[in-house]
């Protein structure tokens, strides 16, 4: 007879606790032959911090970045990486970057950086590329193929058309600005793109990560990357692929052919939900099932963070709302979408949920 | 003396009124313009204030409601359960002025809380009024 050690029985016991609450398909394959590993990441994502004069910093927004990071540094097992999402600036200065890369700087853990349209319409990316990251590079780690995008690039004419870099900046920084410019990911990224996938094999997982959607939710308030499809059609031979983004500030998830979209949250404020804007029509993706309506009474209601388990390639994301319940979405193999593993079914569905 | 001043003064005032009762009624497209022009003037002031700093910490009000989006004023006055009692829209617009803003209330009845109203009211033009919903 086998002796039973206190290891073994540990062990057992993991595996027998990890079959009771993951669907059987799951754990088979997940275990498979030649499928990527399984880890976590953490992504943080448009803390906007926002400079008010000498030393002096929005209190609110300062808040989220800090809580956000301090709860990172607490989690067990430990992330392989955090992912800061975009949007670390208001007002692209250089105060607000430096002070953002000092907060950044008590995390545990290695980060990779993606550029949001707030960092970067000051100087074009100047001070990003030179002192925090490159903007549009890829990595593999543990089975999975990662990109990141810059995908906050617009036309050359718009770019122009103003006086000053903080003229620019600040037209750029009014989310319903009727003078701004759709976001792109521009020609020369998606060359560099086609090229970067050429050597990945089809059916290696591809987590791609960019500020803004890579799909079409609502112009005016640039939900919206002009060139997705473009994108789209080089992602599409791949078997597993996650877009995820940030720039919406809202729980937000779609699937498009191949491709499965996850919005990350802010730690610093919430967006509505396009279709609270009467007066212009939007394109919300049909399977999001809504975040709570945010109570502004409780300062950080309706922003957080993500953890990101990477599971047989697919992303399971775990949204760490602070005031609410934790939401978490899961790919349904069998649907082929992502789904919230609680409200999902709309008769689960909470008064809170509903948005006008 | 004074009895007459007093008589023909009321004679002219009634006169007066009089005369313009019969035109109450009677405005023209040329009036309907001109004041959908000043409504217009206003709406487009409360716009610029909205998208300002009116607080003391450079937060606007369009940063976390674009197009007054999640504002909902048809739906007030209504009862605010974090005030715990029935309050107006411009309660509220206060509130967001002193917390996330940093600021101070602006006066209830003044020219800036009405031009905000009327921004945040006309972005929400045709939706039913719903006072008390949640």
């Amino acid at each position: 007879m086998k002796k039973i050690t206190r290891r073994g029985l540990l062990k057992r016991g993991a595996v027998a606790a990890a079959a009771a609450t993951l669907p059987l398909s799951l754990v088979e394959i997940s275990w498979g032959k030649g499928s990527a590993q399984n880890f976590t990441f953490a992504y943080i994502s448009d803390s906007h911090l926002t400079h008010i004069k000498g030393t002096k910093f929005v209190r609110n927004f300062d808040k989220g970045l800090k809580k956000a990071v301090m709860e990172c540094n607490f989690m067990s097992p430990k992330p392989d990486f955090v992912v800061y999402g975009g949007d670390l600036a208001q007002l692209g200065k250089r105060e607000e970057l430096e002070h953002g890369l000092e907060i950044m700087s008590k995390l545990r853990h290695p980060v990779r950086w993606v550029i949001g349209e707030h960092d970067f319409y000051l100087d074009m990316g100047r001070f990003w590329e030179d002192k925090i990251s490159k903007t549009t590079y890829s990595f593999d780690h543990k089975g999975v193929h990662f990109v990141v995008l810059n995908s906050i690039l617009t036309y050359d004419s718009w770019i122009k058309r103003w006086k000053t870099p903080e003229e620019r900046m600040a037209n750029m920084a009014r989310l319903d600005n009727p003078n701004g410019s759709p976001f792109m990911v521009g020609d020369r990224q998606i060359k560099w793109l086609k090229k970067d996938l050429a050597r990945v094999s089809k059916d290696t997982p591809i987590v791609v990560m960019s500020h803004s959607p890579l799909y079409k939710i609502f112009k005016p308030w640039n939900f919206w990357t002009d060139d997705a499809e473009k994108v789209q059609a080089v992602l599409k031979p791949f078997k597993k692929v996650t877009v995820l983004h940030g720039h919406v500030h809202q729980i937000l998830y779609n699937q498009i052919g191949n491709i499965t979209f996850e919005a990350m949250m802010s730690t610093a404020w919430p967006w509505p939900y396009p279709l609270s804007y009467i007066k212009k029509p939007n394109q919300i993706p049909k399977i999001t099932v809504f975040m709570n309506r945010a109570d502004p009474f409780h300062e950080r209601d309706a922003t957080g963070w993500s953890i990101l388990n990477l599971e047989n390639g697919r992303v399971t994301n775990h949204y760490k709302l602070w005031e609410n319940r934790d939401r978490i979405l899961r790919y349904d193999e069998k649907l082929g979408y992502p789904v919230d593993t609680l409200y999902q079914n709309p008769a689960r569905r909470i008064p809170p949920q509903e948005h006008y | 003396m004074k009895k007459m001043v007093a008589a023909i003064t009321i004679a002219v005032a009634l006169g007066m009124f009089g005369a313009f009762a019969v035109q109450a009624d009677e405005f023209t497209k040329k009036d309907l313009e001109k004041w959908n022009k000043e409504f217009m003037s206003v709406v487009k002031e409360g716009d610029r204030l909205f998208h300002s700093a009116l607080g003391k910490n450079k937060v606007s009000c369009d940063m976390c409601h674009p197009n007054a989006a999640n504002t909902h004023p048809e739906t007030y006055p209504k009862f605010q359960k974090q005030i715990g009692k029935v309050v107006a829209l411009r309660d509220m617009i206060n509130w967001c002025i002193q917390n996330p803003l940093e600021g101070d209330p602006l006066k209830l009845d003044g020219p800036k809380m009405i031009a905000l109203e009327a921004y945040i009211t006309y972005e929400r033009k045709g939706k039913l009024l719903y006072p008390g919903k949640h």
